[in-house]
């Protein structure tokens, strides 16, 4: 079962993306994504969802720190805001990105069901903000540029 | 009632009006890329795409990051930039200066534009009353191959200045007097807006020190309702100004506004390693400094160089003193003025119209321990060059004084009676 950890306010992008791993390949930067505030999100599996606080993705443009939770297989980030250049670049790499704030346990199981947007967890569901239509469809796809090929070859 | 981000949006997503919150797709009126995440990033993704761009004339492509080269990584990245110009057929502006400043003055902008660029300072072209923010490279290549994108609508933050400035002091510290009290994330990538009697009082290349440096302030974008006097840079450019008068805010459309008094502000300095570090002059004073750079979009566009000259005039700095003119056509103007001539009776020693030390690539970097007061836009550690190198951010009136004293001082001492 995919869990749920549990992040507070202003989650930063040097966080999500440190500094001193930005000219190694993107790999060993996503192994160590969150590792200055949460030591133990290298125990993160595929398919685990972050809940956190206020203006998550706060800080630069750099594309890596969504990039750093799609390599890791995260289902999606539920925040109570997002940080404006974070959310375009989360949505572009195809990362599912949902307004709530639902009342989950670090560590408790969750399923992010971003259809529907809901946070369903033991106590029942949470309600989310929806992605937007063609933003949803572009996270399916994977991001912009799967997005933008599936739409070229349509036309092709 | 709607802001002047809510018109331009809503006209370039062919809607009658837009609300914040909303996301709507915007069809593009002008692209802008440089050499540094243009082409080399760009290109292949077009081709992984497998189409060519959306529309070649609406392409603008200014090298300036790895300008002049110099060194085989730098001069690869010109290359290949040279190429895809050629190649693609885009409007080119090779060497002429920095694109933030380039693309204004080959008239490029105008009021009621939306311009999407592949910089973070691209905010600047809010100076001119178009909608301009930046974007990564794959949201780039993305614009580049449908001329559209998405945006979500962006509530309006209205920043009033009262007053007019005081001799001495400049758009620059209007700025890293805001960065200092709203902190970098204090325009919550919303839309800015500046106005009021100290905004409107300044000249075009002023409002684009405002508008560039939204970026630090966190802002999506920063605008400038047009006036008369955009009309007419826009013009003399070569531009169309088209109805101006058309973009404007109505009153009161913006919920959250700001009030600053122009006239009452003291010069700023920013310590390292942010632009949030600000204070007035007196605070930073007597700091001992190595260097003064007086480059950047932000701080070395004609009216800049003319600052910064007005206080070396006569005077022999104590210390090494860097000028890199924005611009080409800003650094002729400025020799046609004497202001060149200033620079290097002072001993100042000229760089090429690029971003060079502020971009921190190529082989234009400071050393180990060097302290540098720079009238570029951000002194995060490490961007300009070695770690231990400690940068101080001031406006040109500032950096110049402190070059004469050799550490941090005020300028307006020395425009007394001038
Ligand atoms: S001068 Fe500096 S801030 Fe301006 S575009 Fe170049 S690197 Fe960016």
């Amino acid at each position: 079962m995919p869990r749920a950890w549990v992040l507070g306010d202003d989650i930063d992008t040097d966080a999500l993306a440190p500094g001193r791993f930005m000219h190694r390949p993107v790999e060993e930067l996503a192994a160590n994504t969150l590792a200055d505030i949460r030591p133990d999100f290298a125990n993160a599996q595929p398919g685990d969802v972050i809940v956190a606080g206020r203006n998550f993705g706060a800080g630069s443009s750099r594309e890596q720190a969504a990039q750093a939770l799609v390599i890791r297989g995260i289902a999606g980030v539920v925040a109570r805001s997002f940080a404006g250049i974070f959310y375009r670049n989360a949505i572009n790499l195809g990362l599912p990105v949902l307004v709530g704030n639902p009342a989950v346990e670090d560590g408790a199981e969750v399923t992010l069901d971003i259809d529907n947007a809901t946070l369903r967890h033991e106590a029942g569901e949470t309600g989310l903000e929806p992605i937007p239509g063609f933003l949803l469809d572009m996270v399916h796809d994977g991001g912009l540029v799967p997005h933008l090929e599936k739409k070229f070859r349509g036309k092709a | 009632m709607a802001t002047l981000a809510e018109k331009i949006i809503a006209r370039a997503a062919g809607r009658q009006f837009v609300s914040p919150g909303e996301i709507v797709t915007c069809r593009v009126d002008l692209a802008m890329i440089h050499d540094s995440g243009g082409p080399r990033r760009v290109a292949p993704i077009l081709r992984r795409l497998g189409t060519g761009l959306w529309d070649r004339d609406k392409v603008v492509l200014i090298s300036d990051h790895y300008v002049p080269g110099g060194d085989e990584a730098s001069d690869g990245i010109l290359q290949l930039t040279r190429e895809w110009a050629k190649a693609q057929g885009v409007i080119f502006h090779d060497a002429q200066g920095i694109c933030h400043v380039v693309l204004p003055e080959r008239g490029h902008l105008a009021p009621g534009m939306l311009v999407v660029g592949g910089d973070s300072h691209s905010p600047t072209g809010g100076a001119f009353g178009a909608y301009m923010f930046g974007v990564g490279a794959t949201e780039m290549a993305g614009v580049l191959a449908t001329g559209e994108i998405w945006l979500k609508v962006p509530e309006t933050i209205r920043i009033e200045w009262q007053g007019r400035l005081s001799p001495g002091v400049v758009a620059k510290d209007m700025m890293l007097a805001l960065i200092g009290a709203m902190g970098m994330d204090g325009g919550r990538y919303q839309a800015v807006e500046y106005g009021g009697e100290g905004v409107f009082a300044l000249s075009m290349q002023e409002r684009m020190t405002l508008a560039n440096m939204t970026a630090e302030l966190g802002g999506q974008a920063g605008l400038i309702a047009p006036d008369e006097v955009t009309a007419e840079f826009v013009a003399a450019a070569g531009g169309t100004p088209g109805d101006w008068q058309a973009w404007q805010g109505d009153p009161g459309a913006a919920k959250e506004r700001h009030v600053w008094n122009a006239a009452s502000l003291a010069p700023q300095v920013a310590a390292p390693h942010s632009p949030a570090n600000s204070a007035p002059v007196g605070d930073a004073e007597g700091e001992a400094l190595d260097i003064a750079y007086i480059g950047a979009c932000t701080g070395a566009k004609y009216e800049d160089l003319k600052a910064a000259a007005a206080i070396l005039r006569g005077r022999k700095p104590r210390m090494q003193v860097l000028v890199a003119p924005a611009s080409a056509r800003d650094q002729a103007r400025a020799e046609a003025d004497g202001i060149m001539a200033v620079f290097e009776e002072a001993g100042a020693e000229i760089l090429p119209n690029a971003c060079g030390i502020c971009a921190g690539y190529g082989t234009a970097r400071l050393g180990a321990d060097v302290r540098c007061i720079s009238t570029t836009a951000r002194n995060f550690k490490g961007r300009m060059g070695d770690a231990s190198s400690r940068v101080w951010l001031a406006s040109p009136y500032t950096a110049a004084a402190s070059a004469v004293e050799g550490r941090i001082a005020d300028p307006r001492p020395y425009l007394e009676g001038a």
